[in-house]
């Protein structure tokens, strides 16, 4: 009714979150930490990856294939080697990803129909990256053959498979993390901060004196989750700008749609939060709720780390409850693929749908609280 | 045209939880400018009689008439005529003084004028003018809830409720606390207090006294004391909880 009094209630909210230095410093360091720590470190990609050489043959056809493997930039030769025993032990050692031996004869028996000899042997222990090292070489190797393979010669016409990884050509892994980041980063300030500060009121015992105020409920509300949606806002835009201008994460759709699902999701956390808030008794609760309820399934289930295709199909109902997973593939859909608003709209019409349930639940749950 | 004079009318209050009856029939009035004290053990149903008359909660039957309005169909006009304060809070710690202040008068519906007059009157009143912008997190508590009680009153409210307003805090301060009621009480600003500490009641005009959701006794602390044969509100008090 007064916007005076719900201005000076904004006020008091903002001032709150700007004095409490420390928490405000995790607020804004966290998502560069994450978007850092994501793009530079959990990289799933192959880059100069160590290998080393025992080369038996040392012959030109070995030295082309070696240079292939540099050249292509995924793999950097650590080492040579003049026996087994030392390229195991720096295999063992971990100086090196994957050894790649020639056989003696290896640039000779290329021209025979026998074929050469030539063998990968990698550090599965860590069994993923050793699987990719493997194939990207087998790949590498298989051109190189093809191409120096005389045209005459070649016995069968080569059915070429051409595999082009559309709208991520180069497989980078920061691509999927950005999107993944924002929906973690925004349901956690959105949900969880919004839901302690509300629960502190509780706690405290100024929501009885605010609630017996003039002030009506929704103008509480409103006031404590304001300054909360400018926050998500920033944060939202300090994601995306490292993504775009530090990894080159493509941004191929309209800002303005990408604004709009963001606002989106923002309130749709903001709603979860206030839910959050008229369950848990006090701070200590609304923490673990956060953090358990909205974390880790953020994490696991919605596609940010482990595709959803992979997982157990009970698993996979679960994670269509996730709302972090509309978010996630919405945003997938405007930067990488420049979807406007009429590819996404199932997935803005799902967020709008969770909204409106975390209100409704949250407007009965405080009637009962109230009564 | 007697009830005219009563700020607070409470006829039949009845509130129940399930089958838990936590007000069984409360009968009362409040007269203009009394200060009212509010007596009972812990779960005696004092908090959830204040919650009612604040409209916070709805009494599930009787009338509850606080300033001239029913709680029931008028609970936003009863809202901006009260003023409340309780110990369990006492204004934001991480706000100044003045801007606690501005905070509540603001949502009383104070106008920034009215605000900085008030204000200014009300500090160099309790006599820390110069601890203006000062964290409230810097102060005792008892100056916590000396403050607490004028803002309360700073929008100049018909009645103001005080839940146990001086817990905690030492004898010194509960003094000067209890001069801070009686200066409000003077302006015509009508009192309903609970306390726990029996000698408070003594301070009181008239007071209550509930057992397990009704009222037991109500007069005035003379009238109690002689009604009961007893020499202090301590003994009133123990007489009436515990029988026997």
């Amino acid at each position: 009714m007064n916007v005076k009094q719900l201005w000076s209630f904004i006020r008091k909210e903002a001032r709150h979150i700007l004095r409490d230095k420390r928490t405000l410093a995790v607020l804004f360091v966290m998502p560069l930490a994450q978007i850092l720590i994501f793009g530079y470190v959990i990289s799933t990609e192959i880059k100069d990856a160590r290998i080393g050489v025992l080369d038996h043959a040392r012959d030109y056809s070995s030295r082309q294939v070696i240079d292939r493997l540099v050249s292509s930039g995924y793999f950097m030769v650590q080492d040579y080697y003049s026996g087994r025993g030392q390229m195991e032990s720096a295999l063992r050692k971990g100086d090196i990803q994957m050894a790649v031996v020639f056989s003696p004869d290896f640039g000779s028996s290329m021209e025979r129909p026998g074929g050469a000899n030539m063998q990968f042997i990698a550090d599965a222990s860590d069994a993923n990256t050793a699987r990719m090292l493997v194939n990207y070489a087998e790949g590498i190797v298989a051109g190189y053959e093809f191409e120096s393979t005389e045209v005459s010669s070649r016995r069968i016409a080569p059915l070429i498979v051409e595999a082009r990884m559309f709208y991520n050509p180069s497989l980078r892994g920061v691509l999927m993390s950005v999107p993944g980041i924002m929906a973690m980063i925004l349901i956690l300030v959105s949900a969880m901060m919004t839901s302690i500060s509300i629960t502190r009121e509780k706690e405290y015992g100024s929501m009885e004196v605010l609630l017996i105020s003039p002030l009506q409920p929704w103008q509480i509300i409103l006031g404590k989750v304001a300054p909360y949606v400018i926050l998500s806002l920033v944060n939202a835009i300090t994601i995306l700008a490292v993504g775009v201008f530090v990894f080159q994460v493509p941004m191929s759709g309209s800002y303005l749609v990408l604004a709009f699902v963001s606002l989106l999701y923002i309130l749709l956390s903001l709603s979860l939060g206030i839910f959050i808030s008229t369950v848990a008794p006090n701070q200590m609760v609304a923490m673990f709720i956060s953090l358990f309820a909205l974390m880790l399934p953020t994490i696991l289930l919605s596609g940010f780390i482990y595709p959803i295709e992979n997982m157990p199909v009970w698993l996979q109902w679960f994670s269509y409850i996730m709302p972090p997973r509309y978010y996630i593939s919405a945003l997938k859909d405007v930067m990488f693929k420049g979807a406007g608003l009429f590819v996404v709209w199932k997935e803005v019409l799902i967020m709008t749908g969770f909204l409106g349930a975390f209100l409704l639940l949250s407007i009965r749950n405080f009637k009962v609280r109230l009564e | 045209m007697e009830t005219s004079s009563h700020v607070i009318n409470v006829k039949d209050l009845v509130k129940k939880f399930g089958d838990f009856t936590a007000n069984d029939h409360l009968n009362f009035q409040v007269k203009k400018g009394e200060v009212f004290g509010f007596l009972g053990a812990n779960g005696a149903g004092k908090t959830t009689a204040i919650k009612i008359l604040c409209g916070l909660s709805l009494p599930t039957s009787g009338l509850v008439e606080v300033a001239g309005y029913n709680v029931k169909t008028h609970p936003e006009k009863v809202k901006s005529s009260i003023g409340y304060m309780s110990q369990k809070f006492s204004l934001y710690d991480d706000l100044t003084v003045f801007e606690n202040i501005r905070l509540f008068g603001t949502i009383y519906g104070l106008s920034s004028g009215e605000i900085k007059k008030r204000s200014g009157e009300m500090l160099s009143r309790l006599g820390i003018e110069e601890q203006r912008n000062r964290l409230l997190s810097t102060l005792s508590l008892g100056w916590k809830q000396k403050l607490a009680f004028s803002v309360a009153v700073l929008h100049r409210p018909k009645i103001v409720f005080l839940d146990e307003p001086t817990s905690g805090v030492d004898p010194i301060t509960r003094r000067q606390f209890w001069e801070l009621i009686y200066q409000a009480a003077d302006e015509g600003i009508t009192v309903f207090v609970t306390t726990h500490y029996l000698d408070e009641a003594e301070y009181c005009n008239r007071v209550t006294i509930m057992v397990d959701g009704r009222i037991s006794a109500l007069d005035t602390p003379a009238g109690l004391k002689t009604q009961l044969d007893c020499d202090t509100m301590n003994d009133v008090f123990l007489k009436l909880t515990r029988p026997n």
